[in-house]
């Protein structure tokens, strides 16, 4: 695939640095490329930022916040895409620490964006001798930036003509850089694909080198169109290679902590995952069965939340796919938890590796449920294929099926028909159009131009170019902030609504996961309570990004007496993992941390990250506003399907006589029950997050949190009320 | 009438914790009851009766997304 050999391929910039010793997790430089001026240079991390916004997506975004204005647009030069690594990260003693968490402005939300991806790139950054990877401008032409940690080497290189698809530029890659078998696991790769090019919803992977089967392993920094500015700042691949990781790489304080907190999950994990959720076995898709089985998975664009045909997909056919040599693998060195699994030698049966046997990642559980239960194609080699060329070409299977889903809805309404999707039949259901659908959207051609572009741009087309009714696609268009709802049905709990549409960066789970506190142990049943919730969770969450870890470990596992020594939101929140979490970082850093200053670290990075969006134009209230989609049933069909419940409200909680009502009438009037609702828990979480009715930080709270820097204030000034 | 995670439910005879894990459909295989505040376990769901004004706690735990 490649026109010439390496040493054929023009340098177009080198840079050579001292290999980096890491204190006590840090090692305060930035690595920083221009690819506009082929330059790359050394910076300094401030101590006043390492203390205010602890690492990770807290440099992330204050260096983002640094690198543009309120008026750069995701594809401007100036637009930065960066790799965070975090003071925890590479911990081999300890499950999960090898999160890359990547920033940059998104294409589909135009503001601050965040994602974690696993694989061992983060670990080798910070071993190399850098916290951060930061890439700003453009390059001409397509280039591979190669970081030779050990030897102490950047070069940009000019790689003009090679196929930008993951699955094979990654195998010729590690070859490439790679002088034998043995030296491929010290290489992890930063690619994409043509989807990411001619879409909207580009992801970026990350690989590992699985030894066992002898294959590269990916994987995805999968929301918000990341591997979009990727490739739009013609980055064909980004290659570290590092030799050397071992126990005490991080040079930590106190390796004791570290021991202790890491033997203490590790017993857990290795007595309680088979019982607790099987992540060891099947990984994330364990989830499948108990949102179908709870009505919480999405069907048919999320108007249903279950579906007879689910077993076709559910968690005994994967376990009956993945190949199952072991207990699953770990996407970095040290997890026990190794929730990555894989389908070997699976035969595509379309694209342009029709007829080839790949190793597929995967299926996660939001890719099953997308793909299956809100496309309605319950269908595993379906899901597989589809899995698969999402992550070749480099997309999103989260924003691809909901998306798809949205247009399937629109199709059997008669809003599109053949004639616009040129001959595609999208009904719920049909595997061919959704995969020749995906086909079309990563080659950008056909229908395919106008899918790759999301929900929130689709709706645009649909209303001004089609006529389409702008309300009911605005109930059905499953989209906040311009990024498509990841894989959660969530009607029925009030907190869960809130965790999407308060999000930061648009409704992705991982702020917070509150659907079975909410709608079925009922532990969170006031406004307060859920605003407590809606403020504790979303921290707690972030602080995984600020200091390199996974979020899995910490309640995919949880100690066996757990929820009998705690109760309510307390057992929620895992208590003895929060006091392994601040045993990990005193055994780092060297600092005590209670889990008050580990909620503090967070609250500075998330405000930050919120009053990115006001600057960007885009953090007040009327931005956390969801699709009723989200909130209740839209259609008839959706209220019938659940008649008995929605009833049952309306008399007994909204006082409503249905007594000879339509549904049309009973629709209209849950809906404005629901919808007040809604308002109401924005108000308490405002409140509750020290920000103001219009969902904007107040001084108050900006001075609170040792945020109050010059450039900040300025923005919080214009929206005070 | 019981309460089960707070939430009023009919009462009906003879019902145990096994029958009103069924009606609930409640199969999330990592659950944990507590009838009045005092923890059932696994093994006696079967034989336990709820009474009338029972207050049952249903806690799943289940981590999610």
């Amino acid at each position: 695939m490649f026109e010439g050999n390496r040493e054929k391929q023009k340098t177009l910039a080198a840079f050579e640095f001292k290999p980096g010793k890491v204190e006590r997790g840090y090692t305060d430089r930035r690595l920083y490329i221009n690819l506009s001026e082929n330059k790359i240079k050394e910076r300094s991390i401030d101590p006043q930022v390492r203390e205010t916004f602890t690492g990770g997506r807290g440099y992330g975004i204050w260096y983002l916040w640094q690198a543009v204005s309120d008026k750069t647009k995701w594809n401007d030069p100036e637009n930065e895409i960066i790799f965070c690594t975090g003071p925890i990260c590479g911990i081999t003693q300890y499950s999960g620490t090898g999160k890359t968490h990547v920033v940059s402005l998104s294409p589909e939300t135009g503001t601050v964006n965040d994602n974690n991806v696993g694989g061992y790139f983060a670990p080798f950054l910070k071993f190399s001798g850098w916290d951060l990877l930061e890439i700003q401008g453009k390059a001409k032409q397509d280039v591979i930036v190669f970081i030779d940690g050990n030897q102490g080497k950047v070069v940009i290189e000019e790689a003009t003509g090679l196929n930008s698809d993951t699955y094979l530029l990654t195998e010729e890659l590690a070859k490439r850089y790679a002088n034998d078998e043995k030296d491929r696991r010290k290489i992890s790769i930063i690619s994409s694909g043509k989807g990411a090019e001619n879409s909207n919803l580009g992801i970026i992977n990350i690989s590992w080198y699985d030894s066992r089967r002898k294959h590269i392993r990916v994987k995805q920094a999968g929301r918000g169109g990341t591997g979009t500015v990727f490739r739009d700042k013609k980055i064909l691949a980004i290659v570290i290679k590092y030799s050397g990781v071992n126990a005490n790489s991080n040079n930590v304080a106190n390796p004791e902590l570290i021991r202790k907190a890491g033997q203490r999950l590790t017993k857990e994990i290795l007595e309680l995952d088979h019982i607790q959720n099987g992540m060891r076995e099947i990984g994330t898709v364990n989830l499948f069965d108990h949102m179908q089985n709870y009505n919480c998975l999405p069907v048919h664009n999320f108007k249903f939340g279950s579906h007879p045909d689910a077993s076709k997909i559910d968690s005994k056919v994967w376990h009956r796919r993945m190949t199952q040599n072991q207990a699953g693998d770990s996407c970095w060195i040290g997890c026990n938890l190794r929730c990555a699994h894989a389908v070997d030698n699976f035969e595509l049966a379309t694209g342009p590796l029709k007829g080839g046997k790949v190793l597929v990642d995967g299926p996660e559980y939001e890719t099953t449920a997308g793909f299956g239960g809100n496309c309605g194609c319950f269908d595993p080699d379906f899901i597989l294929e589809a899995n698969f060329y999402c992550d070749n070409y480099g997309l999103d299977t989260i924003g691809v099926s909901t998306t798809i889903a949205f247009l399937m809805e629109c199709y059997e309404n008669n809003i599109i028909n053949k004639e616009i999707t040129e001959g595609l039949e999208l009904n719920f259901g049909n595997v061919e159009a959704t995969l020749e659908l995906i086909h079309q959207m990563a080659e950008g051609r056909g229908f395919g131009k106008i899918a790759g572009l999301g929900i929130r741009q689709i709706k645009k087309i649909l209303i001004e170019k089609y006529g389409a009714d702008e309300e009911f696609l605005q109930d059905i268009g499953m989209e906040c902030k311009g990024m498509e709802f990841s894989e959660y049905v969530t009607k029925e709990s009030l907190a869960q609504q809130g965790g999407y549409g308060m999000a930061n960066k648009g409704p992705q789970h991982d702020e917070s996961w509150l659907i079975f506190m909410d709608q079925v142990n009922n532990q969170i049943p006031t406004f307060e309570d859920k605003a407590e919730a809606l403020h504790y969770f979303p921290l707690f969450r972030t602080w995984f990004s600020l200091v390199g870890l996974c979020k899995l470990p910490w309640n995919d596992i949880e100690p066996k007496d757990n929820k009998q020594k705690y109760h309510g939101m307390e057992a929620a929140k895992v208590p003895e993992h929060v006091e392994n979490y601040c045993w990990l970082f005193e055994g780092v850093t060297g600092k005590p941390l209670t889990p008050e200053e580990l909620i503090l670290q967070s609250e500075r990075v998330h405000n930050l990250q919120r009053l990115f969006n006001l600057r960007m134009g885009f953090g007040t209230r009327e931005y956390d506003r969801i699709p009723y989609r989200a909130m209740g049933p839209v259609t008839v069909e959706e209220y019938e399907s659940r008649e008995e419940l929605y009833d049952k409200q309306l008399k007994e909680v909204v006082y409503f006589d249905i007594e000879g009502k339509t549904t049309e009438e009973k629709i209209k009037v849950l809906r404005e029950y629901r919808e007040e609702q809604y308002q109401k828990l924005c108000d308490a979480v405002y409140k509750r997050r020290g920000w103001d009715v219009n969902g904007v930080p107040t001084l108050e709270t900006i001075k609170k949190l040792k945020i109050d820097f010059p450039e900040v204030l300025e923005v919080v000034k214009k929206f005070q009320l | 009438m019981i309460k089960v995670n707070g939430r009023d439910r009919k009462w009906e005879e003879n019902l145990t914790v096994e029958i009103l894990l069924k009606k609930c459909k409640y199969t999330f295989p990592l659950i944990m009851v507590k009838i009045n505040g005092k923890y059932i376990p696994k093994e006696k769901y079967k034989d336990t009766i709820i009474i009338d004004g029972d207050d049952v706690q249903v806690i799943h735990s289940i981590a999610g997304g």
